[in-house]
């Protein structure tokens, strides 16, 4: 374990439980994005460049942001009042047992591990952006598009919906936001 | 003689690394050392310089004659008021730091940090000259427009732990801002990646640095490099909140937006901050369109390139001066109109226009076509949003 790995571990555990028990919601948010930017340094360390950038500039670029804007626009930033314990804890951590169990066997049985060789301690290394772009446009083709696509309609959407509203909300003449 | 000028800093740094006294096991943390500080303070020089001339510059655009006092402290030369930036950042360092009782005070102090943190990052992806990009990411490009992700929350951290309503405001208003005009920076941005086939910053300028008779190979001279570049800074500007996309500052709406609580040296970081971002984001536009380091014209090429790198960045400032002592700032609802209805298109159409370009021989039907391929859709989108409405000479009605 070296340096780098371990203050980056530290970043993303203690920012993952801050954000489970912190009182204000857009502190825990903050925290989660602590959470996201270990993981991105995380990945850079392995070499992946591309998954990490990627991670900082949807994460942090914008799921955060969401997260921020939809906690903003919803239920204002006081603190709660009840306890920040669920009265169902037992549940959750029985979800949390599952996630973790079928995340440990995905990896365990993984190809990566289980190849004659063990462990190889630099794949990512060597898989470069542009090796990630030609098979996104070639092999991966299809699967690319129909995300696109859905991206595109889920987009569409939000904007059908908001417009309704608007027009409900404000009739004819009236100024648009 | 001319290579070594060009190689001068390059040359210093490895002269300075080889000293003897240096142990083995510090020399890499000494090599990312002596790249950091001289771009840190280049480039927090350039900051102070800059608010002067702008000052200057706006105050002969608006008939006044802006800051022409103060010169080097405790001395009698004056500098035409170039040592203003001096006093002001002394003033802001003794100032007196109030943060407001609600404030939320941890966020409140973190965000000019996680401000100018990022902002920093995004230098060390630029070529400065030959040989001199402090890294030379596989993803360069990737790696700027991450980091620029990144200030976006800081902006909202600094609005939200003030506890105010306008900075609220302000805040959300920029980051509004930010999401919608990155998209057509990063879409004006692939042109290029795609022409070059590299997100490497280096493999970029090396794309420009042919010439062919005098003329350069800047992208920048082609159909589709020009409408880039132009989108491309047009979203700068709102990227870095300049006028006339200052909305989120909005002095006579808002007040000073995001950041009206913090006084001091915290008020500095955000100025430093913003013009820092502005900097970086012209730099990345010299790089993808204007050639990098690379000499206008062939005959000029022995000057040194970091020397062709800071000419055009004073140039690109300049002309950002310009625009905001001549622009008026826009409304909320143009402002995002113009950026999903005219912008957008516009840069979607552009990446077509290049892939054209590219598969059609050399010559003068590619430039008519990409050429045309640009300006119909733009001459249609401007008079389709102008809505039919006719626009002519203001008249004006004074008072008796």
């Amino acid at each position: 374990m070296t340096l780098p790995f371990a203050i980056l571990a530290v970043v993303t555990l203690a920012g993952a439980i801050a954000a489970m028990s912190l009182r204000n919601l857009v502190h825990c948010a903050l925290c989660l994005v602590a959470t996201f930017g270990g993981l991105a340094g995380l990945f850079l360390q392995l070499g992946a460049q591309f998954v990490g950038l990627a991670q900082i500039l949807v994460y942090i670029g914008a799921v955060a942001i969401l997260i921020v804007f939809a906690i903003l626009l919803t239920r204002g930033s006081e603190s709660p009042q009840q306890p920040i314990v669920a009265g169902r804890w037992l549940m959750g951590v029985a979800v949390a047992a599952l996630t973790f169990g079928s995340l440990m066997v995905s990896i365990v049985t993984s190809t990566l591990i289980s190849s004659a060789n063990g462990p190889k301690p630099n794949v990512a290394a060597d898989i470069s952006v542009k090796k990630i772009g030609a098979k996104l446009m070639t092999e991966y083709v299809l699967p690319l598009e129909v995300v696109a696509l859905l991206l595109t309609a889920a987009l569409i959407g939000a904007v059908i919906i908001a417009m309704e509203e608007q027009a409900r909300l404000a009739p004819e003449g009236s100024q648009s936001h | 003689m001319i290579d070594a000028f060009d190689q001068i800093f390059v040359l210093l740094k490895h002269w300075a690394l080889g000293w003897p006294f240096w142990p083995e096991s510090l020399k890499p943390m000494l090599s990312v050392f002596l790249s950091i500080v001289p771009i840190m303070l280049v480039f927090a020089l350039l900051f102070g310089i800059t608010t002067v001339v702008e000052r200057k510059a706006i105050g002969r655009i608006q008939n006044r004659y802006g800051p022409n006092r103060v010169g080097l402290p405790f001395t009698d030369v004056r500098l035409f008021g170039f040592g203003q930036f001096i006093a002001d950042g002394i003033k802001a360092l003794t100032k007196e730091d109030i943060v407001p009782r609600a404030a939320d005070r941890v966020v409140h102090f973190l965000a000019p940090i996680a401000l100018i943190v990022p902002v920093f990052l995004a230098y060390s992806v630029l070529p400065y000259g030959k040989n001199m990009a402090p890294i030379d990411m596989d993803t360069g490009v990737l790696f700027f427009f991450a980091v620029g992700a990144a200030t976006e929350l800081s902006v909202f951290m600094a609005g939200w732990s003030s506890r105010n309503k306008y900075s609220l405001l302000g805040a959300m208003r920029a980051i509004a801002q930010m999401i919608s005009y990155e998209v057509p920076l990063i879409i004006s941005t692939i042109t290029v990646v795609m022409m070059v086939g590299s997100l490497s910053t280096v493999k970029i300028v090396e794309a420009q640095a042919e010439y062919s008779g005098q003329l350069p190979h800047w992208h920048v001279f082609t159909p589709w490099g020009l409408a880039g570049f132009i989108l491309f800074l047009i979203a700068a500007m709102a990227e870095s909140n300049r006028s006339p996309f200052d909305l989120p500052e909005g002095e006579s709406e808002i007040v000073a937006g995001y950041f009206i609580e913090y006084s001091g040296f915290k008020f500095a970081l955000f100025f430093l901050a913003e013009y820092l971002g502005m900097f970086a984001i012209s730099g990345l536009a010299i790089t993808l369109f204007l050639g990098g380091w690379t000499a206008p014209l062939a005959f000029l090429s022995w000057l040194p390139s970091w020397l062709w790198f800071f000419a055009k960045l004073l140039a690109l400032i300049s002309l950002f001066i310009w625009v905001r002592g001549t622009v008026p700032r826009l409304r909320m609802d143009q402002l995002m109109n113009f950026a999903w209805k005219f912008m957008l298109p516009m840069a979607l159409i552009n990446i077509a226009a290049a892939g054209l370009w590219f598969f059609l021989p050399a010559g003068f039907d590619r430039w008519a076509v990409c050429s045309a391929m640009l300006i119909v859709p733009y001459v249609l989108l401007g008079r389709g949003l102008m809505g039919g409405k006719l626009f002519t000479k203001r008249t004006y009605r004074y008072a008796e």
